[in-house]
């Protein structure tokens, strides 16, 4: 096999042009040669003679008539056993092996296997000789951690083909790399199966049966996401905010307390910090569900905003390739992507660099699809077992100046399922989680009744209108009805919207405690009140908010829970209007 | 190997193009001219022909001018012989001192891995109470300081400077005023600190290019002493000027500007310098406060926007106070816990009734009958102002938690502000003349 090589004739930033001779096939990956050095990159463009490329690392060093050597292969993960509980970059290089390689910092052009070659997996056979299989099919399974991780027929097979099990390796120890099973075609062409395969991040896992409808609720634990703005297994939502005003804490919240088997973090472009942090707590943190670490169910995927750019942009779709590998199992898997903006300003930057004609905000004129097709890879699905499977996608937004009418958050807004909209007003007054609750909208489906929620939002629209009258004319001209409306509205921000994400109790809160809670809470708001006064009015709903505050505290079914209850109720009593 | 290149083809701005071969990406070039010599570093390769930025600007630069590739990229001398000593953004001598050659780093370097770093868990005092009570600093966090020109940014970084418990000061300067320059030297000097403090200052009569390089040699140099166990504090200021100069190059070697001229990448330029904040596994640590002025008080503009993104959160500097609203300190939750157990509490309903206060303000501004519970309102406002949010108070934190309790006592009920019960009864002073003997201690000094 004849190398294919080119020579760099131009630097712009991270954008080569090379000059090659053989044919070269768009985004495959390329190698630019810095002496022993080896710098992964792909082809993005080619004019003629001339192909550009992207370099996922920094350029500097790089010469004029410096070798590139094409390797005809489409930019790929690995999947396959012991991805969970791992920091990857954008290319899939697991950090931690890499700080054992190379110390602090992160040095360009080492390159490492994704999954442990030495580890060996209890290997089950499931698929007999002379099955007749499709790609995804079930050969056999492997236990990885509390899952029972299914070693499938590469999804790369061609579906037209007959695929038969020639051979499947008996029960026993095998490394990623050992072959497990050999198929034959009809065409007698085999393929041998290693418990690793290999897949193109930018091309979607389709080996499922048919795609449903999301209509089962994700849960989150958190109250304003599951009973005003739901999401679904399978669903997509956007968390658009400007700086400051929770949307990382969120999505933190949500990799720590969803209900789902698997969470892939794609930390796309923001701060090491952030990442830091669940690289350090998940170990310690148990999964309720399971009793095991967090970190056993937990995949990060990172490359921080001073990672090179073009890194970046092929982290996402690392992440989410990974993710629908799991979906595969017939998992339900969650991912969560902080910050979409970063990748579509990493777009921009290439965009730019190609000089290519811009659209609005020099952000590239194909950003609205690329940013749907991203989307799109979520889904709920049904897959040849019968077993259900989905991935679930949450990105956060970041706007520029905060204002939700530029390009990024448009295109997303057009292709989500639900909207968190964060306000800079709420996280200013330390409203937190800063969803904006008249603002914000999710088409699924919720967790308490449709009515309760219809009725609570009536409250809280009214309650605003009240509001911005009283701006006009004054508390004094302002009914007492009105003004008890407005109280209402407040006392159901400040004890239900509002949640103390710091606090071991209020953090989270249980599907059954919310249905409960709510329920006592929309009794409330029903309830008929009179007040000699509007201070008096507001001395009775400060002190209401204060005995809920603390019930939210107080542990679920405890003796405190049921005694802070019946104070509220009869405090509720007292100055209930039955007339 | 070092050819010498005679014919520059293009000057334009402070860029230059000659034609070159075999020429590295950011590699540093000498060019002479008959108004002297300068340093230039390469910044495109396009088919033969390399454009370099020129450090001391293109004024003077001649067609037939030499240049001279050095075969390698911008490094910078790293030794305890730094410290008290003055730079130019260039890495020369300012203070009249000799320059020095040793242990040369190159400066840019690789972002450290992910799984090198620690989770912060240091608080940085300040004795400033809207800093320590409400937005903690903490060790290896990045933090800029927003403010409009005329705010006093500068003594308020000198201030931090100086309380702030580091081995090492780094002052980065980026288009200073040379009184500001000459103000921190002093400031450095009159409290004993610049033995302990390395300058890199670049002023606004110096050329454009060097602007460029100062945040990348300021925190090179930060990096190298992190990694020998130090705590390094590096002030900049003003990250502003910094990005008008990467706009200045990028209209020269015309990119498509992104938002109102500036490059598409401002974004990972800032988070390239930004990111070098860090606390790393079993060595020190670097924190960076930045100054970046917004022009129009404007929080959106592009510089104080994508800063925003990057930063740790954000302290909001506006007639001359520190504002409540706007300042952040994303990491103020990992050290807060630990300090005392009302601090959090204190924290969030003291903001939140300066919020109420502050729409009670608007209705009284409307002319609306002030409700007994405004009054209160009115009141607290007043005081929270001037006994916690004014520059000049300096005390410990312990001391400003105690004062919040009592600026609560005085103006509300218990059960008005929402605090847990349980903290009601720990800390909330039970009678008058318990706060008015507490009150009349004198502030102390803080640490």
């Amino acid at each position: 096999m004849s190398e294919n090589i080119g020579k760099i004739i131009g630097i712009n930033g991270n954008l080569l042009t090379v000059e090659f001779e053989k044919p070269v096939t768009q985004n495959e990956v390329a190698y630019a040669m810095r002496g022993d050095l080896r710098l992964k990159s792909e082809v993005i463009r080619v004019r003629g003679r001339h192909a550009e490329l992207q370099v996922f690392e920094e350029t500097t060093g790089l010469r004029e008539g410096d070798a590139v050597v094409f390797t005809g292969e489409l930019l790929s993960v690995e999947l396959g056993p012991g991805l969970l509980g791992q920091v990857f970059d954008g290319l899939q290089n697991p950090l931690p092996k890499l700080a054992e390689k190379c110390g602090f910092f992160l040095q360009p052009g080492v390159y490492l296997d994704a999954l442990p070659r030495d580890r060996r997996w209890a290997f089950t056979p499931i698929a007999k000789v002379g099955q007749v299989v499709r790609p995804g099919d079930t050969l056999g399974t492997v236990p990885e951690g509390i899952f029972s991780h299914r070693i499938m027929v590469p999804f790369a097979l061609s579906k037209e083909r007959n695929w038969t099990v020639d051979s499947v390796a008996m029960a026993g120890e095998y490394a990623v790399e050992d072959v497990i099973a050999r198929l034959r075609n009809e065409r007698n062409e085999t393929v041998d199966v290693r418990l690793v395969q290999r897949w193109p991040v930018k091309i979607p896992i389709r080996a499922y049966e048919e795609r449903l409808r999301p209509t089962e609720p994700l849960v989150t634990q958190i109250r304003i996401i599951d009973t005003m703005f739901p999401v679904a297994r399978g669903g997509t939502y956007c968390i658009p905010g400007p700086f400051g005003a929770g949307k990382t804490v969120l999505q933190q919240l949500t990799s720590r307390y969803a209900d789902v088997d698997i969470v892939v973090i794609a930390a796309c472009g923001e701060r090491a910090g952030e990442v830091v942090e669940t690289l350090r707590e998940f170990p310690e943190l148990q999964d309720p569900r399971t009793g095991r670490t967090l970190m056993e169910r937990t995949l990060i995927v990172c490359n921080t905003s001073s990672m090179p750019v073009a890194a970046r942009e092929a982290s996402v779709y690392t992440a989410v390739t990974i993710a629908e590998y799991y979906r595969q199992m017939g998992l339900n898997v969650l991912l969560l992507a902080d910050s979409t903006s970063r990748w579509a300003q990493a777009l921009r930057e290439m965009s730019g660099r190609l000089e290519e004609i811009p659209g609005e905000e020099a952000f590239p004129a194909y950003l609205e699809s690329v940013i749907a097709a991203f989307y799109e890879r979520a889904g709920l699905v049904r897959l040849y077992d019968g077993s259900m499977g989905s991935v679930t996608i949450g990105g956060t937004v970041s706007p520029a100046g905060g204002n939700f009418e530029e390009p990024v958050t448009q295109s997303t807004l057009k292709v989500v399922g639900a909207f968190h909209g964060l306000s800079r007003e709420r996280s200013d007054q330390r409203r937190y989680p800063a969803i904006h609750p008249l603002e914000s909208w999710s088409k699924y489906e919720s967790i308490v009744p449709a009515e309760q929620v219809a009725l609570a939002r009536g409250v809280l629209f009214r309650g605003n209108d009240v509001s911005q009258m009283m701006k006009v004319v004054g508390e004094e001209g302002t009914s007492i009805e009105d003004f008890v409306t407005y109280l209402k509205a407040e006392y159901l921000d400040a004890v239900y919207l509002q949640q103390d994400a710091y606090h071991p109790v209020d953090a989270a809160t249980p599907p059954t405690r919310q249905r409960y809670v709510f329920d006592r809470i929309v009794r409330i708001l029903k309830t008929k009140m009179s007040f000699e006064s509007r201070d008096a009015a507001r001395r009775f709903f400060q002190r209401l908010t204060q005995v809920t505050k603390d019930w939210n505290r107080s542990e679920w079914e405890s003796g405190e829970f049921r005694e802070i209850e019946g104070r509220i109720n009869k405090m509720v009593a007292e100055v209930a209007d039955y007339a | 190997m070092h050819k010498v290149y005679h014919r520059i083809e293009r000057i334009a701005g402070n860029v230059i193009t000659v034609h070159a071969t075999g020429v590295g990406y950011r590699e540093l070039a000498q060019v002479t001219s008959p108004r002297g010599t300068s340093l230039a570093q390469v910044i495109r390769i396009e088919g033969g022909r390399v454009d370099l930025q020129v450090f001391a600007g293109s004024r003077g630069i001649s067609t037939d001018s030499q240049v001279r590739f050095l075969g390698h990229t911008m490094q910078v001398p790293f030794s305890d012989a730094l410290l008290g000593r003055i730079f130019t953004g260039s890495g020369q001598p300012r203070d009249g001192g000799p320059a020095i050659y040793e242990n040369l780093i190159e400066i840019g370097g690789p972002s450290v891995n992910p799984a090198k770093r620690i989770i912060p868990r240091n608080m940085v005092r300040t004795g400033i109470p809207m800093i320590d009570v409400f937005n903690t600093l903490v060790e290896s966090q990045k933090l800029p300081i927003f403010s409009v020109a005329g705010e006093p940014y500068n003594p308020l970084l000198a201030r931090i400077a100086l309380q702030a418990e580091v081995d090492l000061i780094i002052l980065g300067g980026m288009g200073l005023k040379y009184d500001d320059y000459l103000f921190f030297r002093d400031t450095l000097e009159k409290e004993g600190a610049l033995s302990r403090s390395i300058m890199f200052i670049h002023t606004a009569a110096d050329p454009v290019v060097e602007c460029l390089l100062v945040p990348d040699i300021s925190l090179a140099v930060a990096e190298q002493f992190a990694l020998q166990n130090r705590r390094v504090l590096v002030l900049l200021t003003d990250m502003t000027n910094f990005c008008d100069a990467l706009k200045e190059i990028a209209i020269t070697m015309e990119q498509i500007p992104s938002n109102r001229g500036y490059p598409g990448d401002l974004y990972s330029q800032l988070a390239r310098r930004y990111e070098k904040a860090v606390d790393f596994d079993t060595a020190g640590s670097i924190t960076v406060l930045a100054v970046t002025t917004m022009p129009g008080d404007d929080v959106t503009h592009p510089v104080p926007d994508n800063t925003g993104y990057i930063t740790e959160g954000q302290f909001y500097l506006r007639n001359g106070r520190i504002e409540p609203f706007g300042s952040l300190s994303r990491l103020k939750q990992l050290v807060n816990a630990r300090t005392r157990e009302d601090h959090r509490t204190i924290m969030n309903t003291m903001i939140q009734l300066y919020a109420s206060y502050k729409e009670t303000l608007e209705k009284q501004a409307m002319g609306f009958r002030m409700s007994q519970w405004d009054r209160k309102l009115l009141k607290y406002g007043q005081l929270f102002e001037e006994r916690m949010m004014d520059l000049r108070v300096n005390i410990p934190l312990e001391r400003a938690l105690d004062l919040g309790w009592e600026i609560l006592a005085e103006c509300f009920e218990p059960e008005e502000t929402a605090i847990p019960t349980r903290l009601i009864e720990k800390f909330w002073p039970r009678q008058r003349a318990e706060i008015e003997t507490a009150s009349a201690q004198p502030a102390t000094v803080g640490t």
